[in-house]
């Protein structure tokens, strides 16, 4: 089975997509003749031409409209924004137009597309190339938001995003790009958009994450495994629509979460899942449901000890295994 | 150096008070001798005078907190000035160990001597045992109360690793594994229910009842008042692992534990376990007393006093005490110490809330009016729960009048730290043998009435307590 | 251009039939039994002129909230109107989830649009690039106020529709006040088509309430779209006869003299009068076509107030596509 990088397997999920489906498009700024800036349209101006990549005025709002338009008369647009801290031009679009089409025209017009966007920081990239954005987007009603941790979730989710008569948004943990390989099958498949996954079983307590940090979660479970703490990691990969379900079932049986993501922590992602895992297991719980997070400064600092500072990371993630696991 | 404000020992076998209201607030001022705050025990409702004069700088019982008598639960001193670390209310600072109670009326529960740790995985889990915070058993998180619940766990036999000695759910778990493994004749089926094991307080072991803290030290500490004998304090009784399984008849209606009612159980099992019972019982003619109670009580009332056969009881004891001072005692084990005062503690029910021993101080100083007199006033204070601190403590010995309700004889539970305790049974006609004028033996009817005493056989042998129970006997019987 | 007798009757009665349909919300607005109302009197020639000059069901349009007379000629009917009015369930644009006027029409390619303005204008440009890729010959008109030129949205929508040479035609209907403000606060040129230059297509300013004007430069544009010629910005300058909406005052910013004034072009009296001199229409015949504009107007109102609410379910869905239901049969 061939291995890949996630940026490779993101690649390789747009071209299958465009070869498949002529209504599929990319838009977005230096798509085309660059290959994007992270190189994740790289070749596929070649084999699909500009009018099915193109490169798009420095204006994130009307990349997104654009698409949202297109997509209203059929199209299904993959439209990219460089960095997800550039995204905001584009919110009136996202949230006013894009999530509430569907139902403002009681299903008359809805919006296939993909806003797919690098996130997360640990790269050096200071307060403006390091953001994470979900919490913004997994609170509204109409929208999707998918974040892959691995290049085989990375492809299948990426090609579901595609098909989605939704808009979805993909947020792609660029740290991960070259940093994360795995084996991704040749044959065709998808990755339904909607289930977390459990991405490795355990009995004594339960760590929720996505993107880099589930990454980092897995080996922390594999560190603290030799101490006697056997850790069960759930990958959230859909984050809105939010699976209770998985959710649900995992604390009823190890009755202690953790919660990681690197977004910061008051008013983050993970408070909804605390609030979930609150309302739907108080009564199978052990401890507190606990969070490790960014801290509640405005992004990540670029100063390497200040960026390190503010990422969740695989020591910090079994520092606070081995607390809860104390409880 | 501020001043301790310590919660007082309100009667010997008052171990605890609970504050029911503070009468100064922090910050203000307080003269010595003014009342601090109002205290409960099942008692005495008293308030606490100020040991000092100053500002109330720190309190540290809340109003409704339970607090073991000797812990600290405010300083005074000047404004400012700062509080030495003192312990946390509810931990004793020179805590007394738990008096006996008061002795049965009537037959007391034949408990043995050193009572078997109840340690059944008894069922009383879930109906009991919520989640939250529980002074005996720390926190309980939800997935803990919920499987013991589920299981009908006692927490209390389990063993808790988490932090700070937290019950966690894997402690349940294995507990549970290691019960199932114990026990292989119950294992998941269902006994039948007349095998079930008790449920309810009755089988609760007794450091549940008593409150004994797993994580806290054993309290063995002497207490401070010389009076007093030592005690060995409350140990918590062994867990036994080979749990003993007591199967009740069947099913029943749990009647809730008051607080005399706890307390009452408490010294009881104390005191038993604390002093070699020995009962022996003799009878008493009462033929010339009674002759002499129809006489007077007549006179006496127009004085004031309302003569009862108890004054009688009363003044025969006194008397006896006199004769045998090793009677009027206590054990130490430094010796026993012979108390100087000769104070009867006179058990008055409180119809179902229980028992209460108001005591005649000084009773060798009273004549039978003055007795009279004084077992009047304490039975009605005791009755209309006007009993002051003082008039519950100091006992040296105790009478209990279980003839009331028509029993005979009976083995009375020592009141701690006494010697002896005497039980005045039912005052009978009967059929004896008497002897005539001219020394042949003849029938006479009688009231007559059996003496128990139970005696420490530490302190005493058969000899000296038949002696000193001969004594009373004669007392009675030439009353004049 | 030589406009056919017909045609010119029938863009009559659209404008005719929009203004008695306007009064007619006002006065329910009035009666208190409507909450809102927008108002397009003094837009009819404007609308109406740019409406005929598309393949009316066939090309794409991305309105504004004041298109009232644009969408009747796109084949929205009166009945369909009023219900939106009142939130009613078989109301086309929204199953009563959006304001009135917020217009939206499938069957007639009208794509919903929401409260923020010019996002239809970035969405029209994105369904001319569509139209582009697929090859297909349709145009997208898409219309907005003079306000609606500030926002950045309109920008990097001409902006997208001159790069790429959309098929889009961009009209504004310039009316001199963007609720209080007036056109001169909101741009520092003399008239938006004067911004087209700057970003590199044709614009123009024409009368807005001239009728025939309006249509023909519209078709000129609309060909040279259809014709792969890209995209034009026209501007129609017309007066807001009322208040911005039912919720506003226009005493507080603009005289009783000045709108008197302005009343005087008023669209619908000039194209009367044009009309009839032509001898297209004779008096009477207008006469009927106000008691046929009457009747569809009662008729429109009657039966918008016996049509159904949505239930209260309906108000869960449909959030996903997935959730869509399928429609009854429309009788409006």
């Amino acid at each position: 089975m061939p291995e890949m990088t996630m940026i490779e397997a993101i690649r390789q999920a747009m071209d299958e997509e465009m070869a498949r489906d002529e209504n599929v498009f990319i838009v977005g700024e230096d798509v085309g003749l660059r290959g994007g800036v992270f190189r994740a349209t790289q070749g596929l101006i070649d084999k699909y031409g500009p009018e099915r990549v193109i490169d798009s005025p420095l204006a994130e709002l009307s990349i997104v409209g654009i698409g949202v338009g297109a997509a209203l008369y059929g199209m299904h647009p993959i439209c990219e924004i460089q960095f997800a801290d550039f995204i905001y031009p584009a919110m009136n679009q996202i949230v006013n137009e894009a999530a509430k089409m569907c139902y403002r025209s009681n299903g008359d017009w809805t919006v296939p597309m993909v806003i797919r966007a690098p996130y997360g920081g640990g790269i050096g990239g200071g307060l403006y190339h390091s953001q994470s954005l979900e919490a913004f987007f997994t609170h509204v009603p109409g929208l999707k938001v998918v974040i892959p941790s691995n290049p085989y979730d990375a492809r299948g989710l990426l090609k579901s995003a595609v098909r989605d008569p939704n808009p979805v948004l993909f947020f792609e943990p660029k740290k991960g790009y070259r940093l994360i390989r795995g084996e991704v099958p040749d044959d065709e498949y998808t990755v339904p958009i909607g289930p977390a996954k459990v991405t490795r079983e355990g009995s004594d307590l339960t760590v929720f994450a996505y993107g880099m940090m589930h990454y980092y979660a897995l080996q922390a479970a594999e560190q603290v495994a030799s101490e006697g703490i056997d850790v069960e990691v759930v990958d959230l990969r859909t984050l809105y629509p939010v699976d209770r379900e998985t959710i649900l079932n995992s604390v009823k049986k190890t009755s202690k979460a953790l919660i990681v993501h690197e977004d910061n922590l008051t008013g983050g992602y993970g408070a909804e899942i605390a609030a979930t895992i609150a309302d739907g297991a108080f009564t199978y719980l052990d401890a507190p449901i606990k969070r490790l997070c960014g801290p509640d400064v405005p992004a990540v600092p670029f100063s390497h000890p200040l960026q390190d500072w503010f990422m969740p990371g695989v020591e910090k993630i079994a520092d606070e295994i081995r607390a809860l696991n104390r409880f | 150096m501020p001043t301790q404000v310590i919660m007082p020992q309100l009667g010997e076998s008052v171990v605890e008070g609970t504050v029911t209201r503070w009468l100064k607030q922090e910050g203000e001022p307080v003269e010595e001798f003014e009342s601090l705050l109002e205290v409960n025990t099942d008692k005495v409702d008293t308030e606490i005078p100020a040991p000092a004069g100053g500002t109330l700088l720190k309190i540290l019982a809340q109003e409704g907190e339970t607090i073991k008598a000797g812990t600290v639960i405010a300083w005074i001193g000047s404004p400012g000035e700062a509080i030495p670390g003192q312990p946390e209310p509810g931990e004793a600072e020179g805590e007394r160990a738990p008096e006996a109670g008061e002795p049965g009326a009537g037959k007391s529960a034949e408990a043995p001597g050193d009572v078997p740790a109840r340690a059944a995985p008894q069922g009383d889990g879930g109906a009991v045992q919520t989640a939250g915070r529980s002074r005996e058993l720390g926190f309980i998180s939800p997935i803990v109360a919920r499987l013991a619940q589920e299981h009908n766990i006692n927490l209390a036999q389990v063993t808790g690793t988490g932090e700070g000695g937290r019950i966690t759910k894997k402690d349940v778990l294995a507990y549970l594994e290691q019960t199932a493994a114990q026990q292989p004749v119950s294992e998941a089926v269902q006994p039948a229910p007349w095998e079930t094991p008790g449920e309810g307080d009755l089988f609760r072991p007794t450091e549940m009842i008593f409150g004994e803290q797993k994580a806290a030290p054993a309290r063995e500490e002497k207490p401070p008042q010389p009076e007093v004998a030592a005690r060995p304090g409350v140990t918590k009784p062994e867990v036994k692992p080979a749990a003993e399984v007591f199967s009740m008849p069947g099913e029943g209606q749990l009647v809730p534990l008051s607080n005399i009612r706890r307390r009452i159980a408490e010294h009881m099992v104390i005191s038993k376990r604390t002093s070699p019972h020995v009962t022996t019982v003799m009878e008493a003619d009462l033929h010339r007393m009674l002759a002499h109670f129809e006489a007077n009580k007549d006179s006496f009332s127009r004085d004031g006093a309302r003569l009862t056969y108890t004054a009688y009881f009363v003044a025969a004891a006194v008397q006896a005490l006199r004769a045998y001072p090793i009677v009027n005692s206590s054990w130490t084990d430094e010796g026993i110490l012979i108390h100087n005062k000769i104070n009867i503690g006179l058990a008055v029910s409180l119809g179902e809330e229980g028992l209460i021993v108001p005591v005649l101080k000084g009773a060798d100083g009273l004549s039978l009016i003055g007795l009279a007199r004084a077992i009047q006033d304490l039975a009605n204070r005791a009755r209309s729960r006007k009993l002051q601190a003082e008039d519950v403590q100091g006992g040296t010995f105790t009478i209990t009048n279980h003839g009331i309700s028509g029993s005979l004889f009976a083995t009375p539970i020592i009141n701690q730290p006494q010697c002896a305790i005497l039980g005045v049974g039912a005052v009978q006609k009967r059929v004896i043998v008497v002897q005539d004028a001219a020394g042949a033996d003849a029938i006479a009817i009688r009231p007559m009435v059996y003496l128990s005493l139970t005696f420490d056989h530490r302190i005493l042998d058969g000899a000296s307590a038949d002696g000193f129970l001969a004594k009373v006997v004669d007392v009675l019987e030439h009353w004049e | 251009m030589e406009l056919s007798a017909d045609l010119k009757r029938e863009m009559f009665w659209m404008m005719l039939l929009s203004r008695r349909l306007d009064e007619r919300a006002w006065a329910l607005h009035r009666q208190g039994k409507i909450a809102f109302h927008i108002s397009g009197i003094g837009h009819e020639a404007a609308q109406v002129g740019a409406a005929f000059a598309l393949k009316r069901g066939y090309d794409w349009v991305a309105p504004y909230y004041r298109d009232l007379a644009l969408m009747l000629s796109l084949g929205m009917t009166p009945r369909e109107f009023i219900m939106g009015l009142m939130g009613k369930r078989e109301e086309p644009t929204s199953g009563g989830r959006q304001m009135p006027s917020h217009f939206g029409l499938r069957r007639a390619n009208v794509v919903s649009h929401s409260s923020p303005v010019a996002t239809q204008t970035v969405h029209a440009a994105g369904i001319a690039l569509a139209i582009k890729m697929r090859k297909d010959d349709r145009v997208v008109l898409t219309t907005i106020g003079e306000g609606s030129t500030s926002q950045g949205e309109w920008y990097e929508a001409v902006n997208w529709a001159a790069i790429h040479q959309l098929p889009v035609v961009f009209m504004v209907q310039n009316n001199q006040y963007a609720i209080s403000v007036p056109a001169r606060k909101q741009m520092a040129v003399k008239s938006a088509a004067d911004k087209a230059c700057g970003l590199g297509l044709p614009g123009f300013q024409v009368d807005g309430n001239d009728l025939y004007q309006v249509y023909e430069r519209f078709c000129e544009a609309v060909e040279l779209a259809r014709s792969g010629g890209g995209p034009t910005l026209i501007e129609t300058l017309v007066y807001r006869i009322t208040p911005h909406s039912s919720d506003d005052d226009d005493r507080t910013y603009r005289s009783r003299e000045e709108v008197e004034m302005n009343k005087r072009n008023d669209p619908l009296l000039r194209a009367r009068s044009e009309i009839e001199r032509e001898g297209v229409l004779s008096a009477s015949e207008i006469a009927e076509m106000e008691d046929r504009a009457l009747e569809m107007v009662n008729d429109a109102v009657r039966y918008a107030e016996q049509a159904p609410y949505p239930s209260v379910e309906e108000g869960a869905y449909p959030v996903y596509a997935e959730q869509i239901r399928q429609k009854e049969a429309s009788h409006a």
